[in-house]
């Protein structure tokens, strides 16, 4: 500790370095979320009181633990009064021997409430709600304003998921071997969900929500950490490598600049160096998945100088092999995109066609913005403006709209 | 922790898919789950052509033909059993082979308040 911060600064800084920590642990000791949320502001109240006259303890996170475990089991005695049943719980969280402290079962304790918030049982907007604010201590107005949703909706979702948790007993614990890989996948999405959301706000004006992509890749990190998965590290390149674009991805009247289009010299220089390196680690492995394949797809974008310049043929062989191993159909309009631009807008717009055909793309505007964009490239302008009036139309977002209604202006006029 | 586990299907695929159990397998299963001591009930149920759904209203029973709900899968079975929290009846749940051609629904159990 330095000795000159002053102890309201040093207790700002706990906060903020160590509550989710003390938070997960007491989630262990205590049993129940609400029980050691209150317990974990507990032991910073009693801190703030008591830390002035008998000064700050050797091992503050180590204090704070015990402090609000004493706190809670204090708090349900007093009520037992009123409520026997919190005699009983009371008794058996003090008589629960399990470790209060050691470092080992401190980051494990991080890992079981990471797993339990992206629990499989729970619905998606729970699981990204939850995680949101428990592990990443947003509040339910900063979510509530990330996703476009009111604060009560969040905060109906964080308890309905708490009460899952408690009723329908989700346990508390890092899931063993044998489901491992599965339950991942699963923390894995929910991150990536945060991400996406930050990166491509599905509605709304505001295009960048950078606040929530970092929060995404902070989590990135924590989980790499905490747990260095080959698909951990693809995911957490993954995100590096799109984040350092951001830069590049807006123009300055905020209208979203393609990939080809954009100043690559606004690209995050760091950021790349690092989800390279995380992409080559996870390649290697030989146990990489779909994460790291589309980080590699990002690599290969990241190192050429200019779009003509970049190594199509690699990209293209990259979308087969994730394909092999998660098929979709937006994966395979992307590869139709890539193979346009190695073998020719003609070929490309063939795959484009059959794809659109099968039906499943038929309400993504992404789809029809990219074959109109084959069209235009062909000539054939008159289909182009037919396909890009079909983005238009489907396109929800502001600045996507506004992009598309540009090319088609362009088109009629020329 | 007690978890009902019900056992969805569509009636008409349940015994005709490729994928579909034959009882002889669906006792096996029962049988594991019987040793490792979780099983505290377990039974397959007669096609929802047999259900009858009553009513008690105004002090007036009402009779009628048929299930509570018309839905695309119906109840076909149920195991009631003990598992250490939700983790372990997904675990028992998912392995019902029914599970294969329909879905099972897992319940925790509540106790009643008295």
């Amino acid at each position: 500790m330095d000795a000159a911060e002053p102890l309201h600064e040093l207790l700002a800084r706990l906060y903020r370095e160590e509550s989710r920590r003390v938070l997960a642990t007491l989630i262990r000791l205590l049993g129940d979320f609400d029980l050691a949320e209150e317990a974990l502001h507990e032991a910073f109240r009693v801190a703030m009181e008591q830390w002035p006259g008998d000064g700050v303890p050797a091992n503050p996170r180590a204090w704070l633990v015990s402090a609000g475990r004493f706190k809670a089991i204090d708090g349900l005695r007093r009520q037992a009064r009123f409520e026997p049943l919190d005699a009983r719980l009371a008794d058996s969280i003090a008589a629960c021997d399990q470790p209060l402290w050691d470092g080992d079962s401190l980051e494990d304790d991080r890992l079981r409430l990471i797993f339990t918030c992206c629990h499989p049982a729970l619905g998606a907007d729970a699981q990204v709600a939850l995680t949101l604010r428990e592990i990443c201590d947003l509040s339910t107005e900063d979510i509530a304003r990330a996703f476009l949703v009111s604060p009560s909706t969040v905060a109906q979702r964080i308890v309905r998921a708490k009460a899952k948790i408690r009723d329908a007993r989700i346990p508390y614990e890092v899931p063993g071997r044998g489901e491992l890989a599965e339950r991942l996948q699963s923390v894995l999405q929910v991150i990536y969900l945060v991400f996406n959301e930050g990166y491509f706000a599905s509605s709304g004006a505001a295009l960048t929500r950078s606040h929530l992509s970092n929060e995404a890749i902070r989590l990135g990190r924590l989980l790499l950490e905490l747990l260095p998965e080959p698909e951990v590290m693809g995911l957490l390149a993954l995100m590096l490598l799109h984040e350092a674009r951001r830069p590049a991805r807006t123009s300055a009247s905020g209208e979203p600049v393609l990939l080809d289009q954009q100043d690559r010299s606004l690209w995050s220089a760091e950021l790349i160096a690092e989800g390279d390196a995380l992409v080559l680690q996870a390649l290697r492995s030989q146990r990489f998945g779909a994460y790291a394949l589309q980080a590699a797809i990002a690599a290969v974008h990241a190192e050429a100088a200019n779009a003509a310049a970049t190594d199509w043929a690699q990209i293209v062989g990259l979308y087969d092999a994730l394909l092999r191993i998660s098929p979709s159909p937006v994966i395979e309009l992307n590869r139709a995109v890539a193979l346009a631009m190695r073998d020719g807008p003609a070929a490309g717009l063939a795959l484009i066609e059959a794809l659109l055909d099968r039906g499943e793309l038929a309400d993504y505007h992404l789809a029809y913005a990219a074959q109109a964009d084959l069209y235009r490239r062909l000539g054939r302008s008159g289909e182009a403006r037919d396909a890009y009036r079909r983005a238009l139309h489907l396109a929800r977002q502001g600045a996507d709209r506004q992009f598309l209604q540009r090319r088609l202006d362009e088109l009629v006029d020329g | 922790m007690k978890y009902l586990c019900l056992v969805y299907s569509n009636e008409q695929l349940l015994h005709d898919s490729p994928d579909s159990p034959r009882d002889e397998e669906c006792f096996a299963y029962a049988e594991v789950v019987r040793q490792s001591g979780r099983m505290l009930a377990a039974e397959a149920l007669q096609p929802v052509e047999t259900a009858t759904t009553v009513r008690m209203r105004g002090g007036k029973l009402s009779i009628t033909d048929g299930p509570f709900a018309e839905t695309k899968e119906q109840l076909a079975g149920f195991y009631l059993v003990e598992a250490r929290d939700l983790n372990e009846a997904l675990q028992i749940a998912g392995k019902i082979p029914a599970a294969r051609v329909g879905s099972v629904e897992v319940r925790p159990v509540r106790q009643l308040d008295v």
